[in-house]
């Protein structure tokens, strides 16, 4: 793990036990995230981006555990440690001080019952509690960093007093008020309208320059990922099909997946007319996977040759995919 | 909040009023002389005139009804035949037993219940959970009579623990009467403790694959709190609702478990009452259960606004 590295997941196996076999949900998994940089998890609903997140918050429901693999993570002047093996008690102690995480769902992901200035002091007391007076005052500092309009009067409401970007502001001091060296954020903007996604990833990209934390990136959205990863992973049903710096991958998608998400959004420039392509089909269900590329059912370059398991291979420098047609696809392109 | 309370006041005033209107017609709709038929079959002609009389009988039926709810209005709920008292003073007589008999069983219920339901919800499908919710459909399902006669028979009469049945005779000490509960608060703890298990249980386990408690996971804190500070209070309305009515149904008397240990409380007032044909009592204690129910109904929703600052009425 070399030394600007904050958390390198190596070969990462999740699975799901079942009432007779169990299913893995994510398998073969392996990046690195810089400190002080974005990587972005993308893929669609059931790719197993959300499982990796949690599985590296050691928040996996209880018929998940970790199969295989290492999570290795370095914060701040510490010594690198496995979350995969931490115990319950030494993991309990980096989440929220070390790693904290924020939710799809603001609307959901708070506490109705308790004050937004409860919830996020309470991270404060579980973490070396400063007393009631100071940390109330730091809630407070937190509430207006994150931008919420008259803090001092929003720091005793209740969340549903707030509306969803609001909420998720909330969400961003609760998750940043103990400075986390690694920010997990899962979709933060897809529950959120168009204006007010901008202004959380706007915010989100100052605190992490004003803190110099790194983030872990979920989404689905292309365009979010454009604005904000500096690396991309694409996950397919579980793997990582294709990963690359970001540049680089919107410069030239190479696995049928990533060309599939690109063109299925609507982008300016494009000529007009042109239609949207979607990708047909759905992600296979993980009892029912093709026996090699799990994308082959829904790819028109697809042949009987990729009826075989396919290995990530690096393309180009940098640059890794998973499909054996990589050539020829880039050239039919 | 104060004019909620107030309008809730009003809706419990119309209620009772209902409730007094049932209990009038009740005894005026059953077919032939009230007096008679409270009397019985060997009664005289003389009789039934005296009692007729003195139920206010010969007047006509709206005087009778106001004269009737006036009364249960200023506290006075008639006098009751077979003991020639006042009904209001028979009934407080048998209040005690019941009360303290509703309020054993209800947290002799409560210590098996609650933690036993949260402790099933956090571990949904272990063996425990399923041999909590089996033994909660058993003892549900066990009549509390034969519990009752069992505890009686092993507890009370062979190992002589506690008294069988009774309470004590007129002039026993506080601590005495108390003793002669101790069976049938657990019986009636055991019977109520299903209801309230399932609930406990099937309300922690909606809350618990809630959003926010993950993110309370999240936050880096211990099962303990996430599942006793984060998710119990979001449960605690649908269990607070069955509380209340498990504790309502308990302060109307439990029949059955009174008459196995004899307990001079409600239920075996009524019971008697029913078969003495003892209208007054039965009217009397017809109007202070429903009262009771309105009242228990109304002290729960106002539990809701302490717990959840969402609620407003």
């Amino acid at each position: 793990m070399s030394g600007d590295t904050i958390l390198k997941v190596s070969d990462l196996r999740v699975e799901f036990a079942g009432r007779r076999s169990s299913t893995a949900a994510v398998r073969d998994v392996s990046f690195s995230l810089g400190t002080g940089k974005t990587l972005a998890l993308v893929g669609e609903s059931g790719s197993g981006k959300s499982v990796t997140s949690l599985a590296i918050m050691g928040l996996l429901p209880r018929a998940g555990r970790i199969a295989r693999g290492t999570v290795r993570y370095r914060g701040r002047d510490r010594e690198a440690v496995d979350l995969a093996r931490l115990s319950e008690k030494a993991m309990r102690r980096m989440r929220g001080a070390e790693i904290a995480m924020i939710f799809q769902e603001p609307m959901s992901s708070l506490n109705p019952l308790f004050t937004i200035g409860d919830q996020i002091g309470e991270m404060l007391k579980l973490h070396g509690d400063p007393g009631p007076a100071e940390r109330r005052k730091r809630v407070l500092e937190m509430l207006e960093l994150v931008e919420i309009p008259a803090a001092a009067r929003r720091i005793d409401n209740y969340p549903h007093e707030l509306s969803g970007g609001m909420r998720q502001r909330v969400m961003i001091a609760l998750a940043m008020i103990c400075k986390p060296a690694l920010l997990i954020a899962d979709e933060p903007t897809t529950a959120l309208d168009v204006t007010i996604q901008a202004q959380i990833l706007d915010l989100m990209r100052r605190l992490q320059g004003e803190l110099g934390m790194s983030i872990l990136f979920i989404t689905h959205d292309m365009g979010v990922v454009a604005e904000m990863a500096d690396d991309v992973a694409v996950m397919y049903s579980g793997e990582i099909v294709e990963q690359s710096a970001t540049r680089p991958l919107f410069a030239r998608p190479s696995h049928p997946y990533t060309q599939g998400l690109l063109v299925s959004i609507p982008q300016p420039g494009r000529p007009e007319g042109e239609r949207l392509v979607p990708i047909p089909g759905t992600v296979p269900p993980p009892h029912s996977m093709p026996p090699g590329c799990a994308f082959s059912p829904r790819c028109r370059y697809a042949s009987q040759r990729c009826d075989v398991p396919v290995a990530l291979v690096e393309a180009r420098a940098g640059h890794m995919v998973r499909c054996i047609k990589t050539a020829e696809i880039a050239a039919h392109a | 909040m104060t004019r909620y309370i107030v309008q809730r006041m009003v809706g419990m005033l119309v209620v009772v009023l209902l409730v007094l209107t049932i209990a009038f017609v009740i005894v005026r709709l059953a077919p032939g002389d009230p007096a008679a038929l409270m009397l019985g079959p060997e009664a005289t002609p003389a009789e039934a005139a005296e009692l007729r009389e003195r139920l206010g009988l010969n007047e006509p039926i709206p005087i009778q009804y106001l004269s009737f709810v006036g009364n249960a209005l200023r506290g006075d709920l008639g006098t009751s035949i077979f003991f020639n008292q006042p009904v209001t003073r028979v009934l407080l007589a048998r209040a005690e037993p019941t009360v303290y008999l509703a309020l054993f069983s209800l947290i002799i219920a409560l210590i098996i219940a609650v933690p036993i339901g949260i402790y099933a919800a956090y571990r949904r499908g272990s063996w425990l959970d399923q041999t909590a919710i089996s033994t909660a459909m058993l003892a549900a399902s066990v009549p509390s009579f034969w519990t009752g006669l069992m505890f009686q028979r092993y507890l009370a009469t062979e190992l002589g623990w506690f008294p069988a049945a009774g309470y004590g005779g007129p002039d026993a000490d506080f601590w005495v009467r108390m003793g002669h509960l101790v069976l049938p608060s657990i019986v009636l703890g055991i019977v109520n403790s299903a209801l309230i298990l399932r609930f406990t249980r099937a309300s922690m386990l909606d809350v618990l694959g809630e959003d926010y408690v993950r993110t309370a996971r999240s936050k880096g804190m211990t099962e303990w709190r996430v599942v006793l500070r984060h998710a119990l209070k979001n449960a605690a309305i649908p269990i607070i609702t069955v509380i209340g009515l498990t504790f309502a149904l308990l302060v109307s008397g439990a029949v059955v478990t009174e008459r196995v240990f004899n307990i001079p409380g409600m239920g075996n007032l009524v019971v008697s009452a029913v078969l003495r044909r003892d209208y007054p009592v039965i009217q009397g204690t017809l109007i202070v259960v429903a009262t009771l129910y309105v009242f228990i109904n109304l002290l729960t929703d106002l539990l809701y606004l302490l717990v959840d600052k969402r609620v407003r009425y």
